[in-house]
């Protein structure tokens, strides 16, 4: 691995470099429930490359907010880590006592929250959220307060909010704003990952339009890398290089995105984009047939078996394991698994 | 025609008042829509949040009173309603909500929802008929019956859910339904499952739709027409391939160019001149949209515009259209099409 301290210069395509800057490893998140542990994340793995922007895609309930506070280690109980390794930056995440992970979040890896409404504090000025989290976090120990204030309205004007935002309180912020302030403390350590978990869920268009604008300019700046999680997938189409597709707690595909729209793999994803409403023409949106599975209790074999168009014998037997299929491009699905054999 | 139902010239206004330094909010501010009975189609109103689309839905469906102007069903004011007018209007006019978790008492069972319209409007009902008609409007929705009933609610999918209020306001054979965002909380895959089930009850049984939404692509996707609210006030109205296909309005082409579309070689342009946001410098006189609008011209600060007729099947509120005619008696709908054919009464009946 190259030597983290030199940074390289500036590259905002994936294909530039492949310093690996987070890998999951075989991710498993269970929720310990009365009928049994509930796999939300049932062996994820992915690695991230320096300016990498990934996205995880997929509907309620597939696991991918879970992933994300996983990545954290902010998995709260009654859910549970049940194995696989988290590394970033050569460091396992998963062993780390509760102070060095504190060392580690929003100064390596920061995650900006989904509902910004509610990730702040009411009852507290901006610029003082802002200077807890930096002051909370940074591996240089407590600097003054004071002095962190500049700091403060350079972050601010970063992503786009007047320096007067920081003696506000967040009742006074439109949710734009807020969701800017929350990038704002997220990257205020300069993280080299920066989750964002549904970052625009509630915000309209043209909002979600700027907030996306100034991620990615952020990003940019910063050199980071990027994990978006959502579930909207022209959204995702804007931003990702790459993109992930959950369903049932697994990854079922993962490529660059100009292929995943160009040439889906596997039938969910087909199908998923598919359903999607579309400007061009009227008519051109069809639902996917059945019902997201209950994690509880899962479909033997592949999960998306009962919905899917081409199913066949072995998918109600065997689960299919996430395999390259072709260059860079993975599924997990026994219908491209035989072509993989065939190569 | 006497249309069935009429918003004219409405104004709501929340806030301000005696001995309040709160400022007014104006949150539909004059805007005139008819629904007629001989053509059902589906009409969206669209906006963002704070646009007034949910108070304009308050206003039809009579739960909010306009500050000014009118509400008419049936050419009748629905304010000065007697208690019969008042009854055949709240089962005429049905509403479906957006949050199909909230919309129901976790402790009854789905036939619950289900059977009490029937008793408040219906009046008594054997049994056996109620379960036919129950059977009936959940086949209608695309749901099976005995996989639904005797369910509680927390057993349904969200799509479901949704579904079954679909089911309910069918139920009572209603004219008109309104859905205020009915699948922003629905999973993408299912949304279209829902959607045509409304398309399908303007289709087949020719129910009027409103459909609020903020998103233009499943606007655009099953309605006639569409009007395009910003501040309180009707940015664009007309049929929806003139409006989303072509927009007019600075507003309107903002919007839609903002539409993350799901294709990675059409990303977002660059150019983000018009993402000002609004620091709420707006004339008070003139053009809502002028602080954030690209193509601001001096005039658009201290007149408002008015409703433009620019073509036979859309309407604009913008001073760039000042050399069209302005819009008659501000009806918006006076420039819908409806692609629909009309259907007669014996055809309302679905095989």
């Amino acid at each position: 691995m190259a030597d983290p301290v030199t940074k390289s210069p500036p590259a905002h395509t994936a294909e530039a470099n492949n310093e690996v800057v987070l890998s999951v490893e075989d991710l498993k998140v269970y929720y310990d429930t009365p009928s049994g542990p509930l796999k939300a994340v049932d062996g994820v793995s992915f690695t991230l490359t320096r300016g990498e922007r990934l996205a995880i895609v997929g509907e309620s309930g597939s696991g991918k907010s879970t992933l994300a506070t996983a990545l954290m280690r902010m998995t709260r109980s009654p859910g549970r880590v049940a194995g696989g390794r988290v590394i970033l930056d050569g460091k396992d995440l998963l062993p780390l006592t509760a102070e060095q992970i504190r060392r580690v979040r929003l100064s390596e890896i920061a995650l900006v929250p989904q509902g910004a409404m509610n990730s702040l504090n009411p009852v507290m000025r901006v610029e003082d959220q802002i200077i807890d989290g930096m002051v909370d976090h940074s591996e240089t120990g407590r600097a003054a307060k004071p002095e962190l204030r500049p700091r403060v309205h350079e972050l601010l004007r970063r992503v786009g909010l007047s320096t007067s935002v920081s003696r506000m309180f967040p009742h006074e912020l439109s949710g734009g704003m807020k969701q800017r302030v929350a990038m704002a403390i997220a990257t205020s350590l300069s993280p080299k990952v920066i989750l964002a978990d549904e970052p625009t869920s509630a915000l309209d268009v043209v909002v979600q339009r700027q907030i996306m604008q100034t991620l990615g300019q952020l990003q940019e700046g910063l050199d980071a890398s990027t994990v978006l999680v959502g579930h909207d997938m022209g959204l995702v189409a804007q931003f990702a290089d790459t993109i992930g597709v959950m369903y049932a707690g697994r990854l079922v595909e993962i490529a660059p995105a100009r292929q995943i729209f160009q040439n889906p793999l596997h039938p969910y994803t087909r199908l998923l984009i598919k359903s999607l409403p579309s400007l061009a023409g009227k008519g051109e949106f069809i639902a996917i047939p059945g019902l997201p599975p209950t994690l509880l209790d899962l479909p033997q074999g592949c999960s998306f078996n009962p919905r899917c168009p081409d199913v066949f014998d072995k998918c109600s037997a065997v689960t299919p394991q996430l395999l390259e299929v072709m260059q860079g491009r993975s599924a997990a699905c026994h219908l491209f698994e035989q072509k993989g054999e065939d190569n | 025609m006497t249309p069935l139902l009429e918003l004219r010239n409405v104004t709501k206004i929340f806030g301000g008042g005696f001995l309040r330094k709160a400022p007014q909010t104006v949150a539909v501010d004059d805007v005139s829509f008819t629904i007629q009975p001989d053509r059902p189609s589906i009409t969206t109103i669209a906006g963002e949040s704070g646009s007034g689309k949910t108070t304009m839905a308050r206003l039809l469906l009579g739960v909010a009173k306009p500050t000014s102007g009118q509400v008419f069903y049936k050419g009748k004011d629905v304010a000065g309603m007697g208690r019969r007018e008042q009854r055949e209007f709240r089962r005429e006019v049905q509403p479906i909500f957006q949050d199909p978790f909230e919309s129901y008492n976790p402790f009854y069972k789905i036939d619950h929802v289900l059977n009490s319209p029937i008793g408040n409007f219906m009046g008594p009902t054997p049994r056996s008929q109620r379960r036919e008609m129950i059977e009936e409007a959940l086949q209608m929705v695309g749901l099976r019956p005995q996989e639904t009933l005797g369910r509680f609610p927390h057993q349904l999918s969200g799509g479901q859910r949704q579904r079954v209020m679909v089911a309910r306001a069918l139920l009572l054979k209603p004219r008109i339904i309104l859905a205020d965002e009915p699948v922003s909380m629905v999973d993408a895959s299912l949304r279209a499952t829902i959607l045509d089930s409304l398309s399908r009850l303007t289709r087949e049984l020719g129910i009027a739709v409103v459909y609020i939404t903020h998103d233009l692509t499943t606007a655009y996707q099953i309605s006639d027409n569409i009007i395009i609210m910003y501040k309180g006030s009707v940015a664009e109205a007309g049929s929806v391939e003139r409006v989303i296909r072509d927009p007019k309005h600075p507003y309107t082409r903002l919007l839609i160019e903002s539409i993350p579309q799901p294709d990675p070689d059409r990303r977002w342009g660059e150019d983000d001149s018009a993402l000002r946001i609004g620091e709420e410098t707006a004339s008070a006189t003139g053009c809502k949209f002028a602080d954030r609008c690209p193509m601001v011209m001096e005039n658009c600060l201290d007149t408002p515009p008015p409703l433009y007729a620019v073509d036979e099947h859309r309407t604009a509120s913008c001073l760039l259209y000042s050399d069209t005619p302005e819009l008659q008696d501000r009806d918006v709908a006076s420039v819908f099409a409806y692609s629909a054919p009309v259907p007669t009464p014996a055809a309302t009946v679905p095989t």
